[in-house]
C-alpha cells in the first residue's frame, strides 16, 4: 500500500478540495463545513480528520509537531509522524514554540501559540447538540436559528445530578456569539486558550466528515449559567513532581503499593524535565 | 358569542394544511358541503392525488381566559391543527394572529422563524397527547420543565430549580420526585409534568391534545379538575382537543365540531349538546348519549 508517489501522501485534486473546506470554515467560525472525508491508513481510533487538514495543509518548509493528549512519544503521535514525515521529508519537533504546524489530540499546548502557527485538532463527535438531537437535519436548523437551549439544557441537568458543571472534556463554547461548538475534548483548562488565540486553530472529524475553524483572535466563551459561571479544573495547588510547576493542566498518578498520588505535567513537552 | 371590547387573543383565519401538493380537481373541485363524499374527495383525501386535506380553511376566534373545545372523529384534523399552531408543522395557507404579538396584527405563519420560536416559548404552552413528544423522558422532571425556561432567555439554575419546583408542586408531583426521569412516571404523572412545562412561562395561551386519553378514568378526573383549576386561578385562555364529548362538556365554553378537516358546526357547548344543528354533530352526540 505505497501511494506515497504524491507529496503529503494526496494528490493535489484532494488537498485542493480540503482546503476548500477549511477557506470556508475560516470564513464562518465555528460553522461545521461537510467535507469528503477519505480513508486513511491509520487507526479509527486516532481519528482521520486531523490528519486530513495536515496533509492537506503541509509545505516543505512546515515544521510539525503531534502531540496525543499531551504527549509527543505516544504509539499514535509517533505513527502519523511517521506517515507524515515518509510522504513530505519534514523536520519533526516536539517543542511548540519551534513548530508551525501542530497536530494534537484532546489537549492545546501550554506554551502560548503564535500568529505563525496553526493548531490542528483531532475531533471525535463535532456536533455538540447531537447529545440532546438525535438528527442531523434538526440540528442543522437548530445551528440556523441559532437555537442552542439543548446544549444548556444538558448543562443544567449535569449541575442538578452533580452540583457543578461536571461534562470534563468538549465544554461547548459559543464562537464569536454565533455558533455553538465542540471544542474537542480537551480538557476545560484548554478552553480559555482558545479566546482570542493568535493561531488558526482547525478542527477536523473524519468519521463525521466535518471540519471547522477558530480563526485568530476570535471570541470564544464556554457556555456557563448567571449563578454557575464557567470553571477550569482546580488542582488545589498542586505542582508538577518532576519540575515543579503550577497552573498547568496536571495529571494526577497513584501508587496502588504505597498509596501515594503526586501530579505530573500533562503536557510532556512543557516539562521543565525535559528542558533542552 | 358576546365580544368583549378587547381583542380576541387568538385569531385563526383559513387555515389550511395539505399533506401533498394536490392537484387541479381537489383544489378547485372541493365543494362546501359537509358529506363525506364531496368533490374529488373521500373524507379528506384525495385518490386522484393522494394528497391529504387536513385542514381545510379553519377559521376560529379564542378570546383571553376562554376555554374552546374542539371535538372530531379520528382523523379529523385536530391534532394538526394544535402543530400548525405550536409551530411544529408548516401550514400550508392561511393567518394566525396572537393579540400579545405584535398587537395581533402581525400574522405569525410569516414571521421569522427566531420570532415563531420565541411566540411557541412565550406565548404558548402545549400538552401533547402522547407524553414521548412533549417530554425528554430521560431527563429530569427538572430539566424538563427548564427547557422551556431555557429556550425563552433564561440562565439562572438557582431561578429555574425554584420555579420548575413551583410549578412540579401545582401539578402534585411530590418534591421527592422532582429529580427523576419522565420514563420513570405513570402516565397522570407524565401528563401533570407536560401541564407544568407548558405553564412554565405563564403563556396566556394552552394547547392540549387529548391530554385524558389513555389514562383510567380515575385519573383522568384528576387531570381534568387540575385543568379547570388553573383556568379558574390563572385565567389562561385553552383551546382543548377531545374525541370524547364529556371531556368537551366539562371543560369548555365553546366548542367547534371538525369533520375531514373542516369546521361543520361551532357555537356554545351546551347548545351544541343539546341541539346540534348538523347531521354528523347529531350521530356524533346521539352515539354519546
Ligand atoms: N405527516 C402526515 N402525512 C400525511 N398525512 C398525515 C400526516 N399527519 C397527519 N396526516 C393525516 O391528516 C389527517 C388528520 O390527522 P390528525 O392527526 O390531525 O387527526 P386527529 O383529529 O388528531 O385524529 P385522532 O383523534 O386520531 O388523534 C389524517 O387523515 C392523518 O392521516
Ligand atoms: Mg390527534
Ligand atoms: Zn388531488
Amino acid at each position: 500500500m505505497n501511494h506515497t508517489t504524491h507529496f503529503a501522501f494526496f494528490d493535489e485534486g484532494s488537498k485542493r478540495e480540503i482546503r476548500r473546506a477549511i477557506l470556508k470554515a475560516v470564513a464562518i467560525p465555528g460553522y461545521q463545513v461537510p467535507f469528503a472525508s477519505r480513508e486513511m491508513p491509520i487507526a479509527r481510533g486516532w481519528g482521520t480528520g486531523g490528519l486530513q487538514l495536515t496533509l492537506s495543509l503541509v509545505g516543505l518548509n512546515d515544521t510539525l509537531k503531534v502531540i496525543d493528549q499531551g504527549a509527543d512519544d505516544s504509539v499514535n503521535a509517533v505513527s502519523i509522524k511517521a506517515l507524515v514525515g515518509a510522504s513530505t521529508g519534514i523536520a519533526m519537533t516536539d517543542q511548540t514554540s519551534q513548530a508551525t504546524l501542530i497536530q494534537s489530540r484532546h489537549r492545546i499546548p501550554e506554551v502560548p501559540l503564535t500568529e505563525n502557527q496553526i493548531l490542528v485538532l483531532q475531533v471525535p463527535m463535532p456536533e455538540p447538540l447531537r447529545p440532546i438531537e438525535a438528527s442531523e437535519q434538526v440540528t442543522k436548523r437548530l445551528h440556523a436559528e441559532k437555537e442552542y437551549s439543548g446544549a444548556y439544557l444538558s448543562l443544567f441537568e449535569d449541575i442538578l445530578r452533580y452540583g457543578t458543571m461536571a461534562a470534563g472534556a468538549d465544554h461547548p463554547v459559543m464562537v464569536e456569539g454565533r455558533y455553538v461548538m465542540a471544542p474537542s475534548p480537551i480538557p476545560r483548562f484548554d478552553n480559555p486558550k482558545l479566546d482570542k488565540n493568535p493561531a488558526l486553530i482547525l478542527l477536523g472529524a473524519g468519521r463525521e466528515k466535518k471540519i471547522y475553524a477558530v480563526p485568530p483572535y476570535t471570541q470564544v466563551k464556554s457556555l456557563d449559567f448567571e449563578d454557575h459561571p464557567f470553571r477550569v479544573e482546580d488542582f488545589g495547588g498542586a505542582h508538577c513532581s518532576l519540575c515543579g510547576t503550577q497552573g498547568v493542566f496536571l495529571d494526577e498518578l497513584y501508587d496502588p503499593t504505597t498509596g501515594r498520588t503526586w501530579h505530573q505535567c500533562n503536557d510532556t513537552s512543557f516539562c521543565g524535565r525535559n528542558a533542552p | 358569542m358576546i365580544q368583549q371590547q378587547a381583542g380576541a387573543l387568538l385569531k385563526v383565519r383559513n387555515l389550511t394544511k395539505r399533506f401533498g401538493d394536490g392537484c387541479p380537481q381537489c383544489l378547485e373541485g372541493l365543494g362546501t358541503g359537509n358529506d363525506a363524499e364531496e368533490g374529488p374527495l373521500h373524507h379528506n383525501y384525495c385518490p386522484i392525488c393522494g394528497t391529504v386535506h387536513a385542514l381545510r380553511d379553519i377559521s376560529l376566534d379564542l378570546w383571553p381566559g376562554e376555554i374552546l373545545g374542539i371535538v372530531g372523529e379520528s382523523g379529523s384534523g385536530k391534532s394538526t391543527l394544535m402543530r400548525c399552531l405550536y409551530f411544529d408543522q408548516e401550514a400550508t395557507e392561511g393567518e394566525f394572529f396572537l393579540d400579545p404579538f405584535d398587537g395581533g396584527k402581525a400574522n405569525v405563519l410569516k414571521v421569522s422563524a427566531q420570532a415563531r420560536r420565541a411566540i411557541r416559548h412565550t406565548l404558548l404552552g402545549m400538552v401533547y397527547q402522547n407524553p414521548v413528544m412533549g417530554l425528554r423522558m430521560n431527563y429530569s422532571a427538572v430539566a424538563n420543565i427548564a427547557e422551556k425556561l431555557i429556550a425563552a432567555g433564561s440562565r439562572n439554575v438557582g431561578t429555574m430549580t425554584a420555579r420548575a419546583s413551583e410549578l412540579l408542586d401545582q401539578v402534585n408531583i411530590p418534591l421527592r420526585r422532582m429529580g427523576e426521569s419522565p420514563s420513570r412516571f405513570s402516565g397522570g404523572m407524565q401528563q401533570r409534568v407536560q401541564i407544568a412545562k407548558a405553564l412554565s412561562n405563564r403563556p396566556p395561551l394552552l394547547l392540549l391534545d387529548e391530554i385524558t386519553t389513555g389514562l383510567d378514568l380515575s385519573v383522568q378526573a384528576k387531570v381534568l379538575d387540575l385543568v379547570r383549576q388553573l383556568q379558574a386561578d390563572l385565567g389562561i385562555g385553552m383551546l382543548v382537543v377531545s374525541h370524547d364529548l364529556g371531556v368537551i362538556r366539562m371543560l369548555a365554553d365553546r366548542t367547534l365540531v371538525m369533520l375531514n378537516g373542516r369546521v361543520v358546526e361551532s357555537g356554545l357547548t351546551d347548545q351544541i349538546l343539546e341541539d346540534p344543528q348538523d347531521p354528523y354533530t347529531q350521530d356524533l352526540v346521539h352515539s354519546l348519549l
